[in-house]
């Protein structure tokens, strides 16, 4: 799983030849997908073929409870797609004991086959309307409930809900669980460190966070949905999906909040340019540049997120200023001046009242890397837009490649003192991606 | 809560007085011997450590918690007796609370069990496990006892409420019966989970609690975020507005206040709770693009050239272009681009006229030029309110959509109209700003400072600009 490291494999530049979409995929996603497919086609095969679809009317039910889930799909913060509903009423059928004491004889591979054909349909109007899903997700969600289903039913005929040892089932029930969603979680993050072009170690962190609240939702409804059609039949199957429905629709105004929040800032940060404080897209490069190191640098996803919007607002002091800095370019003013413009920024970030991490990135933006008093060096974020700010103040409206080597020639000299080596190195390695486009259209 | 009124303890100590009668009662008439003891304690456990994480989790703002399923459980599993007894258990709920609402809640608990577990019974439930042969007609004395269940709880509390003076009887026009009903509804469908956890009961027992709870608790935890983030979003959206307005003091707070007044107007049109919050933004954000417009021309005293009002009129599409990629705002956008059109059709960037301008731009128009007239000017001082509307009448129909002006003549007569304190630039202040200002392009230092322009009778500048005065600089 792990292919994070910066170096130039002849994967990428292959990759780097291939549209937009498939640029930066590594092996991982198309080994999943790859998987899901082959899983798919397999237990569709196995089971019309040779083994035929056991209880047809069940069969249905969990086929179209999937199919609407996977309808329903929500887009969780940092892009992450999931189908809650779906995943439990898929998981809950390779977890079914019984319908109301009655045995139900399906076999992993059936479990397979039908949420597969579900989720075929679930997507087919989003794919039809030209909203595909992500393929790397979809597959997961796939493969999850196949590793279930080929673990747990193979098992059900052992267990014994009645009897002394019920809450044995019960535990490897949740073992199972927290087994597949830490192994999922994994996979995920192995797609996000290909395409992201950052490390392993941070995107397992990364994912385990962003998954951990909704992968227990998941679960626990998935063991839920299964105990209750075994106590009370196939009717109660909608009742229980009615908490993870309000799980769902929280998850989704929070995701979308969350982007909105995104772009306020983003729109916001180009008063400055309207003002003609500074050039036009300044505020976007500069976050462009800095996110790029910061991954590069290995920061996680929402150390990440606080340097974007620090590095969109970095110039946000010079609003009170009465007049702009000719040309905009803070890399030009005097030290007191650009002390002065980020001391204001920090001070109206602050204001906000949310943002105080915001708010001290923007503040020691242009204090050199060694630190001066006795605050000690500056955060990483600030270092980094340090360099990021200068950098693209430097090479201007230029995209030549001699004028991009020349600026970090001039960086690198000022390394001593001001900007931080490190960082300077990371933004070096990063300008020479081929599917680096820090300049925006 | 420290000086209670004698009211509330008297009803307090009532309410108590009622719980310790019926648990009393039940427990020396009722059949007690069926209970089951051992889920009688857990049930209780069950709904202390319920009640503390919900409250752990929303920071007990609101009154409903998903305790109300464990109790609604206990009405199934241990009648009403049993669940009048672990209604107690709220009292020990982990929590910084006060001894008084602890037993309040106790006490409110106990009467709510134990009435909705006689409902419960009388329409034929019975005490224990429901069988799978009871499905799905148990669901008729199980719904009659969460609607019980919920009425005692909502009567004991109005009468708390009431009796600490916290309750006024508001006229019903005013009445938002939305987020009640909302309330109302959650914690209805939180008690009916209580039958289902008494179903699943029977095969994994306590675990059942968990299972049912636990998809609630991450929905609560993620749309508290949603709520985080959702004010998080709106004082950025605010103070990066204002520190916009940073350039002129006499324009401080008009976002702000813009923001109010088209609030106002879209509340009393009858619009959507969505639809006054994008009038809102749209009020908010209408003058973002006059950050594009120099300082210079923006403060200019006197008369001002072609050129320079050219440049004030670029303001609203500035404005346009800078919040355009928000996605969220979209009827606030038109809102923004216009509000600058008159109803004649002389206004700009379009010369829209009549109902072709949109709704929300002739909306924020009313709003934004109210403001201006009622607050400080550097060439002039505010007008009162009642003169401020009787300018907008007066215009109403040539600029303005009337129908806007009397909305918001009726909420200001309502809610009334805070005119904005005169705000005089501190001399240091200015002092501080011209030291902060390179001097390299800087025009006039100190000199320009707005403190000390003080025109008299300068053309309306700006974009603010309104009525009758505006008339001779726009030149129309």
């Amino acid at each position: 799983m792990m292919n994070s490291a910066p170096t130039v494999s002849p994967h990428r530049s292959r990759g780097a030849r291939h549209g937009r979409q498939w640029r930066a995929v590594g092996w991982t996603r198309p080994l999943l997908i790859g998987a899901a497919l082959v899983s798919a086609a397999g237990s569709l095969l196995w089971t019309a073929a040779v083994s035929g679809f056991e209880q047809p009317r069940v069969t249905l039910a969990f086929g179209v409870l999937v199919a609407l889930g996977e309808f329903a799909r929500i887009t969780l913060p940092g892009g992450r797609e999931a189908a809650p509903i779906a995943s439990a009423s898929a998981m809950s059928y390779a977890f079914l004991f019984t319908i109301a004491g009655d045995p139900v004889p399906h076999s992993g591979v059936q479990v397979v086959a039908v949420v597969a054909v579900g989720m075929a349909l679930g997507e087919l109007p989003h794919v039809m309307v030209g909203r595909p899903p992500h393929w790397g997700d979809l597959a997961r969600r796939l493969l999850n409930v196949a590793v279930i289903a080929l673990l747990f039913r193979p098992l059900v005929a052992l267990i014994d809900l009645e009897g002394p040892l019920w809450w044995m089932a019960l535990l490897l029930m949740a073992v199972i669980v927290v087994g597949v969603w830490a192994a999922d979680s994994v996979a995920a993050a192995a797609i996000r460190a290909d395409r992201l072009r950052t490390r392993f170690g941070v995107t397992v962190r990364d994912e385990m966070r962003a998954q951990v609240a909704i992968g227990m939702a998941v679960g626990a409804s998935a063991i839920l949905m299964a105990l209750s059609v075994h106590v009370m039949g196939l009717t109660t199957l909608l009742v229980f999906t009615a908490p993870l429905l309000v799980t769902q629709v929280a998850f989704r105004r929070y995701a979308q909040i969350r982007l909105t929040y995104l772009q306020t800032v983003r729109a916001l940060s180009r008063v400055t340019e309207v003002g003609g404080y500074v050039e036009t897209g300044h505020s976007h490069r500069v976050s462009r540049l800095a996110q790029g190191i910061g991954r590069e640098l290995g920061m996680s996803e929402s150390e990440l997120l606080e340097l974007e919007y620090a590095a969109l607002m970095h110039d946000i002091g010079q609003l009170s200023l009465r007049d702009p800095i000719p040309s905009g370019a803070t890399v030009l003013a005097s030290p007191p001046e650009q002390r002065s413009i980020a001391e204001l920024g920090s001070a109206i970030v602050r204001e906000t009242g949310v943002l105080d991490g915001v708010a001290e990135l923007v503040r020691r933006q242009c204090e050199p890397y060694t630190g001066d008093g006795e605050a000690g060096p500056p955060p990483l974020g600030s270092r980094i837009i340090k360099v990021a700010n200068a950098f693209d103040d430097l090479v201007g409206g230029s995209a030549d490649r001699d004028r991009v080597e020349a600026v970090l020639q001039r960086l690198r000299m000022d390394t001593g003192h001001e900007y931080d080596p490190v960082v300077v190195e990371a933004l070096a390695t990063v300008l020479q991606r081929p599917d680096f486009h820090w300049r925006g259209d | 809560m420290r000086a209670l009124p004698v009211a509330a303890r008297l009803y307090v100590g009532l309410v108590a007085l009622g719980a310790a009668t019926v648990i009393l009662l039940g427990v020396l008439l009722g059949p007690i011997a069926e209970v089951d003891l051992g889920t009688l304690l857990l049930l209780a456990i069950l709904f202390v450590i319920a009640e503390s994480i919900a409250t752990m989790v929303d920071s007990g703002k609101t009154g409903i918690s998903p305790a109300s399923a464990a109790s609604l459980a206990a009405v199934v599993l241990v009648g009403p007796v049993g669940a009048a007894v672990v209604g107690i258990a709220s009292g020990l709920v982990i929590r910084r609370q006060d001894l008084v609402k602890r037993l309040f809640n106790g006490a409110q608990f106990v009467v709510a069990g134990y009435a909705s577990g006689t409902v419960f019974q009388l329409l034929g439930g019975r005490m224990g496990v429901p069988e799978p042969e009871m499905f799905p007609w148990i669901i008729l004395p199980f719904t009659a006892a969460v609607l019980t269940f919920s009425l005692c709880n909502t009567l004991l509390m109005t009468g708390l409420m009431r009796s600490l003076g916290e309750l006024r009887l508001k006229r019903p026009r005013h009445m938002r019966w939305r987020p009640l009903a909302t309330l109302e509804l959650s914690s209805i469908g939180y008690a009916m989970l209580g039958l289902f956890i008494a179903a699943i009961w029977g095969a994994v027992g306590p675990f059942a609690v968990l299972l049912v709870l636990l998809p609630l608790f991450i929905a609560r935890w993620a749309f508290d975020q949603y709520v985080f983030q959702q004010r998080a979003h709106e004082a950025t959206l605010a103070t990066l507005c204002q520190a916009v307005e940073t350039k002129d003091y006499y324009t401080r707070g008009h976002c702000m206040r813009v923001a109010k007044a088209a609030a106002m107007i879209a509340e009393e049109l009858g619009m959507s709770a969505e639809r006054v919050q994008t009038m809102r933004y749209a009020g908010m954000l209408h003058d973002i693009g006059k950050l594009g417009v120099p300082t210079k021309i923006l403060q200019k005293a006197g008369k001002l050239t072609e050129e320079e009002f050219a440049a004030i009129q670029l303001h609203p599409m500035r404005g346009y272009e800078i919040v355009r990629e928000i996605g969220f705002l979209d009827e606030a956008l038109a809102g923004i681009l216009h509000h600058h059109e008159r109803m004649d059709g002389g206004g700009y960037p379009k010369g829209l006229a009549g109902e072709d301008i949109p709704e929300a731009a002739r909306l924020v128009s009313v709003a934004d030029v109210f403001d201006c007239l009622t607050s400080t000017r550097s060439y002039r001082t505010a007008w009162s309110a009642e003169d401020a509307i009787a300018e907008l009448r007066r215009c109403a129909g040539t600029q303005f959509d009337p129908r806007m002006v009397e909305a918001l003549v009726r909420a200001v007569e309502r809610e009334g109209w805070e005119v904005p304190d005169l705000v005089e630039p501190m001399k240091d202040e200015c002092e501080r700003l011209a030291a902060k200002t390179p001097p390299t392009g800087a025009e006039g230092g100190a000199g320009e400072a707005p403190g000390e322009v003080v025109p008299a009778g300068a053309a309306e500048t700006g974009a603010d600009v309104a009525v009758g005065v505006v008339e001779e600089t726009a030149g129309s």
